[in-house]
């Protein structure tokens, strides 16, 4: 495998929009073929290389290609948007759009990212080592289509709107999340170690929903039905186990009405 | 002698009143009396004849003085802020007609702009919920004639709307409501008692951010389900009540405001609300219709629309049209310090922005464009003051149930002022040339 180092080294005056810093728009490029890469700064275009000093070659395909972002990338937008393959590891914080839309592949983060990360997310693994931003996973605006593959893992805590108009994969966030959990999921998991606020599952179709720590408040949509021993991470634990959301539509799967499930550890 | 101009459009809120009678002096200049308005709207139409208007732009100098001058030099100054810019904001265009909101998106196109409306600290959120899940929604006139039961759900229209409830939705006698009042029955969800809460057959007073969960129970209540004893601080059995006088109507309304739209879980409420509407058309009619703020905020939100996809927070910078609240929203862009130039035409963020945003304003080459001295122009570089629209010039725009009206000007405005629309077209022109496209 191939690594492109791309250090910033100009940062910009407003934000930058860095959609092409992706394995597959780097793939089988040179570093000085890669540094000719649009950016897009407000209303301007310009270069890579004009921000980013950039270093190595990039492989002949997204999956021999691995990225190195340095340096203070905080306004930058989109890294890794609409990845298939290879790596990217992001040594810092970055903003909106981080792994949006991607399909395969690794992306690291190290820091925290701001909202939209892994928007509309398909495959792949997306790791964020500090706190991610509001809508995590969500579905874009209008979409009805959230994310419905792969796996993210937040190290720290996750804002609002975590895996709206989800359809599957997996999102485990170690730390707290604010409000709305899964609004309007028809499946896939949220897995949350640390305590959540309010409005969890609302009008959830189908999906599950683990918490560990508190919920401030239940949503009146979601009924106590018992306990339940889960095994989560190769550790067993009792949960209270709640139906919803019951004032939602609901689909049938073989005669049976299909619920949203939420489980609270005891 | 005077003369009195009738069917006059209001120019204040988005109930857009057609039935005002003013009163004007011979010769056209001067404004002496309204009937009919509320007295929000009456000020607005009096305001226009205040002796120490402001009727020439100005231009912030060193020192902090305003120094007066051409409406050409204006549009030089403008014209130049925006093409220079990067990622320049054009914000308002609720207080305007639709000519001149046009007129200014042809502007953002050519130098790459971001434009919103005030529907991003209002009803932005219903138009993503509305976006997210459709709406099912109909006329003012439909609800005068046919609806049985008004829900105000977050909103004061005895302060805000103040003819609202007179005009279509609680007193008037309607063909389907010959006996007005008594032919409604009318539920106010709010945390506090209002004027409007005083009205109500029904006041619940809801726990404040808990209206996505009340909302959520009265869904659950029409489904037969299970719900806890208290919701949102109002017990279980009251919500089963009201869901159910909500289901005996023939045509119900809910009417909401910001009191939904810009509290906890802010789209989603909106969400709820009218995923509860296509609920409980299982078992009645029923509508709903958000309370629009600004007389032409409906407008903006249809002109952007039409032209570019989007009702409000539309980002043109990378030549085509790009949405997304968060990213692409005013206070977000301002906060953010993604925008590097500021224009405001209809609308006074310095009022009604988180003081962040305004700071930001201040220290941004910023345009103000508005008949009254405003917070906004009092920290922008140039204020351009122009004509009031709906009472010195006609032009369209969209009641909040998005009837378009035609407004009709009244009076002329003070010798030598332009309109939105008139400055507009010379800011265009110049951008043209500067941009080597004319």
């Amino acid at each position: 495998m191939e690594t492109v180092t791309i250090t910033m080294k100009n940062p910009p005056a407003l934000y930058l929009e860095a959609d092409n810093v992706s394995p597959d728009k780097f793939a089988g490029k040179t570093g000085s073929q890669i540094a000719e890469l649009h950016v897009y700064e407000g209303n301007t275009t310009s270069t890579l290389g004009k921000y980013f000093e950039v270093s190595g070659n990039a492989g002949a395909t997204a999956a021999d290609t691995k990225i190195v972002v340095k340096g203070d990338v905080k306004k930058v937008k989109y890294l890794g948007m609409k990845m298939s393959d290879g790596e990217l590891v992001v040594e810092g914080s970055t903003d909106l759009y981080a792994g949006a839309w991607m399909t395969g592949g690794k992306l690291t983060v190290t820091g925290n990212v701001e909202a939209f990360a892994a928007t509309g997310m398909k495959g792949g693994e997306l790791t964020i080592e500090g706190n991610a931003g509001n809508y995590l996973g969500a579905a874009y605006r209008g979409d009805w289509r959230g994310m419905s593959g792969g796996r993210i893992l937040v190290k720290g805590n996750a804002g609002s709107d975590v895996g709206m108009y989800m359809l599957g994969g997996e999102i485990v966030i170690n730390g707290n999340v604010d409000v709305h959990v899964m609004t309007h999921a028809e499946g896939g998991k949220v897995t949350i170690k640390g305590n959540a606020k309010s409005k969890l599952g609302g009008q959830l179709v189908d999906g599950t929903i683990i918490v560990f720590g508190t919920i401030d408040v239940m949503m009146p949509g979601f009924k106590p039905v018992g306990t339940v021993e889960l095994e989560v991470d190769g550790a067993k634990a009792k949960f209270a186990h709640y139906i919803g959301d019951t004032g939602e539509r609901k689909k049938k799967r073989k005669g049976q009405i299909i619920y949203g499930n939420l489980y609270k550890k005891i | 002698m005077t003369k009195t101009v009738t069917d006059v459009v209001c120019p204040f809120c988005g109930t857009l009143c057609d039935d005002l009678e003013v009163v004007v002096s011979d010769d056209g200049k001067q404004l002496t009396e309204v009937y009919n308005a509320c007295v929000i709207g009456t000020e607005k139409f009096l305001h226009s004849q205040a002796k120490d208007r402001v009727t020439r732009p100005r231009l912030r100098q060193e020192d902090g003085s305003w120094k007066e001058i051409s409406y050409d030099e204006a549009a030089e100054y403008t014209a130049q802020m925006l093409a220079k810019a990067k990622k320049p904001l054009m914000y308002g265009w609720s207080s305007t007609n639709c000519e001149a909101q046009s007129m200014g998106h042809e502007i953002a196109e050519m130098v790459g702009a971001c434009v919103d409306n005030t529907a991003a600290v209002c009803h932005g959120t219903t138009l993503i919920a509305v976006q997210d899940i459709g709406i099912p929604s109909c006329t003012l006139g439909e609800i005068k004639n046919r609806a049985d039961r008004i829900l105000f759900w977050g909103c004061n229209p005895a302060h805000a709307h103040p003819r609202h409830m007179s005009r279509y939705s609680i007193y008037p006698r309607g063909f389907f409501t010959g006996k007005g009042q008594k032919s409604r029955k009318m539920i106010v969800v709010d945390p506090r008692v209002t004027d409007t809460a005083k009205l109500a057959d029904v006041h619940l007073q809801v726990e404040q951010g808990r209206d996505y969960e009340l909302l959520n129970a009265f869904r659950v209540a029409l489904n037969n389900e299970w719900l806890p004893d208290v919701v949102a601080g109002i017990p279980a059995e009251k919500i089963r009540e009201a869901a159910d006088l909500c289901k005996s109507g023939r045509f119900g309304i809910i009417f909401f405001g910001m009191g939904v739209t810009q509290t906890l879980s802010k789209n989603h409420n909106i969400d709820e609300a009218i995923a509860l509407t296509k609920h409980l058309n299982e078992f009645t009619k029923f509508s709903i219709m958000p309370m629009r703020g600004h007389y032409n905020v409906t407008g903006s939100g249809e002109v952007l629309a039409w032209q570019f996809g989007f009702p409000y927070s539309v980002d043109l910078t990378r030549g085509f049209a790009r949405y997304n609240p968060g990213d692409t929203s005013t206070i977000d862009l301002l906060a953010r310090g993604e925008a590097d130039a500021m224009f405001t035409l209809g609308s006074d963020p310095g009022a009604h922005f988180p003081i962040s945003c305004v700071k930001q304003i201040a220290q941004l080459p910023s345009v103000c464009i508005d008949p009254h001295q405003t917070p906004t122009s009092g920290v922008s570089k140039l204020h351009v003051p122009v004509a009031f629209c709906g009472v010195e010039v006609g032009g369209n725009a969209y009641r909040m149930d998005n009837v378009p009206i035609d407004m009709r000007k009244v009076v002329d405005p003070p010798a030598g002022m332009l309109t939105d629309e008139e400055f507009l077209t010379k800011v265009r022109d110049r951008v043209k040339q500067l941009k080597g496209l004319a």
